[in-house]
């Protein structure tokens, strides 16, 4: 044995000794609030030093959206949703962001050093980069959400994750397009561009050129750490505020055109409304109560704090109201940090549940002053006829019911 | 300094012309970062087909062929030997005769997309699946062929379908569809619409 280790030993156990008096009163205040016994500490290990890993009382997990299993019969990963219900805060850990895929995909397993990103098309100098090269390139590091033109919420569904689990927010580096395409000059004409991936069905999207230079990134870092798989390993594109879809992952080309390309994406666009279609791009403000949501039990009366998250294609939401008795009266909600564009926002209220029943709903206003709708507003702006199911046009971003039953039990109040 | 240096070969070259001096050849980019990739490799890697079908490849099928190739290649094996009734999403119009709105025969690719073209590019980038990227050019004519045959877009079984013949191919929703509307920062999704 080391002399050094029996000093160490010598200092524990006077500084034990020392501190005595207050240790026993802190063993005690312990003993009260925490269960004895040997799952007080986790044993350390080479893994859990090299990569740290939730506690084994957290097992939040995503689950497969819309009734469709993931992996599919072929084995491919289809839609899968992100447990909004179990986060606090704006960011959605990479390991639980929400999934979705062109038509279902394998996820591609790619080399970061093979992988290129190649520009050509209408410009003066097309140009194929490494991921190494594209990092020597100016960066920026933004927040921004990610949301599926599926995340649709419906009177069947029971909890948040069903409802809304189809968004997700991250912070992403990465290059603009903008700096890429200035790289490459872009030629007259060239008012659009079609982005692809390198996935087995290379799912190719096609964007306008005033988005493109406007604020698109292609991120090849999420929450500090090189953008997962799932998630479009090694580059992806960020679309800020359009529909998930045009957000291409696994990125290996640009081309620049002059026309809108009708891909198999923009195929899935296709409508006969041009209502549909403009609501089908850019994402509508849109919130939902988190805390408490369907599925949670409230305990008893008393304090709460309500709290949410809200967002908008539109830019920076605004202002966040909530209403406790189902729209009658708004009260303004508290926006939790500095809200960003196109990224989701937390909101936070006060509330003091009297035991009764009562509704929980919360609508976003965005720096636009485009507001939230209810569903009923929407059906009406439409005239949708009565008795016809309805079902808002576009991106879905109608405002979420809670309904508290007076025995705490939390529902959805979609009718 | 490199940057500074393309800068002012960028801005200036005639006044370094006017001065007698000259500069090495430089990438014409402002941060020299990136390769200029060989016409080959464009070739290879651009599958983007246009709607009035530019970037189409030399090549040519017929439905007849398609036909066969749909059992040979797997397709039927998902999507049913007529391409009705697979676990994969059907492919023909339902039998419900001649529709005022050929929108109403359903979600159905070769039939309601307004440009063969889409039809052609989906089939060559995207199936089959687990094989995508294996059909030659002609074999995708073909099926693509078959496929308009199926859904009566075309009513010739042996009509050559190219790459001149494929884009003048009339869809039925050629005209028949929103177009995607003008999009700019910084405004509402669509005017008059508050939410």
């Amino acid at each position: 044995m080391s002399s050094k280790k029996t000093d160490r030993r010598e200092f524990l156990k006077q500084g034990a000794a020392l501190a005595s008096g207050a240790a026993v009163g802190a063993a005690s205040q312990s003993a009260s609030g925490q269960l004895a016994g040997p799952e007080a500490f986790i044993q350390g290990s080479d893994d859990m030093v090299a990569y740290g890993s939730r506690s084994r009382f957290v097992n939040s997990q995503r689950i497969p959206h819309g009734g469709r299993h993931s992996p599919d019969t072929f084995g491919l990963d289809f839609h899968i949703a992100t447990p909004l219900q179990d986060q606090h805060g704006v960011v959605t850990p990479s390991s639980l962001f929400y999934m979705g895929t062109t038509r279902g995909s394998y996820l591609p397993d790619i080399d970061p050093d093979k992988h290129r990103l190649m520009v050509h098309g209408l410009v003066d100098n097309p140009l194929v980069f490494t991921m190494e090269e594209l990092k020597r390139l100016p960066s920026v590091t933004r927040m921004h959400f990610v949301e599926c033109a599926g995340n649709r919420a419906n009177s069947r569904m029971t909890n948040v994750q069903e409802t809304h689990g189809m968004t997700s927010n991250a912070e992403w580096t990465g290059v603009l397009l903008s700096t890429i395409l200035e790289e490459a000059g872009v030629k007259d004409g060239g008012e659009w561009i079609v982005a692809e991936g390198v996935e087995s069905v290379k799912g190719a999207s096609t964007i306008p050129m005033i988005k493109a230079m406007d604020d698109t990134l292609l991120a090849y870092s999420m929450n500090g750490e090189p953008v997962r798989p799932q998630q479009g390993f090694p580059l992806r594109m960020l679309v800020p505020g359009f529909e998930g879809i045009f957000n291409v992952k696994w990125l290996r080309r640009i081309k620049v055109v002059d026309r809108y390309y009708m891909t198999y994406n923009d195929y899935g666009h296709l409508t006969q409304d041009p209502a549909t279609a403009a609501l089908g791009y850019q994402i509508g403000p849109k919130s939902v109560i988190v805390h408490p949501s369907g599925g949670m039990q409230l305990p008893g009366t008393g304090y709460y704090q309500v709290s949410g998250l809200a967002w908008s294609g539109g830019g920076k939401v605004a202002r966040v109201e909530v209403t406790t008795d189902g729209g009658e009266t708004w009260f303004d909600a508290e926006i939790r940090g500095e809200p960003q564009s196109m990224a989701h926002t937390q909101f936070a209220f006060d509330w003091e549940w009297d035991g009764s029943e009562c509704e929980l709903q919360s609508r976003c206003i965005d720096e636009l002053g485009q507001i939230q709708p209810s569903r009923q507003q929407a059906q009406e702006f439409w005239n949708t006829p009565e008795g016809e199911r309805l079902r808002v046009r576009g991106q879905d971003n109608s405002i979420q019911p809670w309904r508290i039953h007076s025995d705490g039990s939390i529902h959805n109040a979609i009718i | 300094m490199a940057v500074f240096i393309m800068r002012l070969f960028k801005l200036s070259v005639p006044l370094l012309l006017v001065l007698g001096i000259t500069v090495e050849a430089q990438s014409p980019t402002k941060y020299g970062v990136g390769r200029t990739p060989t016409d080959a490799e464009i070739t290879a890697w651009d599958i983007s087909i246009s709607p009035t079908g530019e970037e189409l490849p030399v090549g040519s099928g017929t439905a007849d062929l398609g036909a066969q190739l749909f059992l040979e290649k797997g397709c039927a094996g998902c999507h049913g030997t007529n391409g009705t009734d697979g676990i994969a999403p059907r492919l023909v119009k339902r039998d419900v005769g001649v529709l005022d709105n050929p929108w109403d025969y359903g979600r159905i690719l070769p039939i309601r997309s307004p440009f063969a073209t889409t039809v052609w590019d989906y089939i060559n980038r995207g199936m089959p699946l687990g094989a995508e990227g294996t059909l030659t050019a002609d074999e995708v004519y073909s099926v693509t062929a078959y496929l308009l045959y199926l859904n009566d877009v075309i009513t010739d079984d042996q009509m050559v379908v190219d790459q001149d013949t494929l884009p003048a191919i009339q869809m039925p929703n050629r005209d028949n569809w929103a177009q995607v509307p003008d999009w700019f920062p910084e405004e509402p999704r669509l005017k008059g619409y508050p939410y």
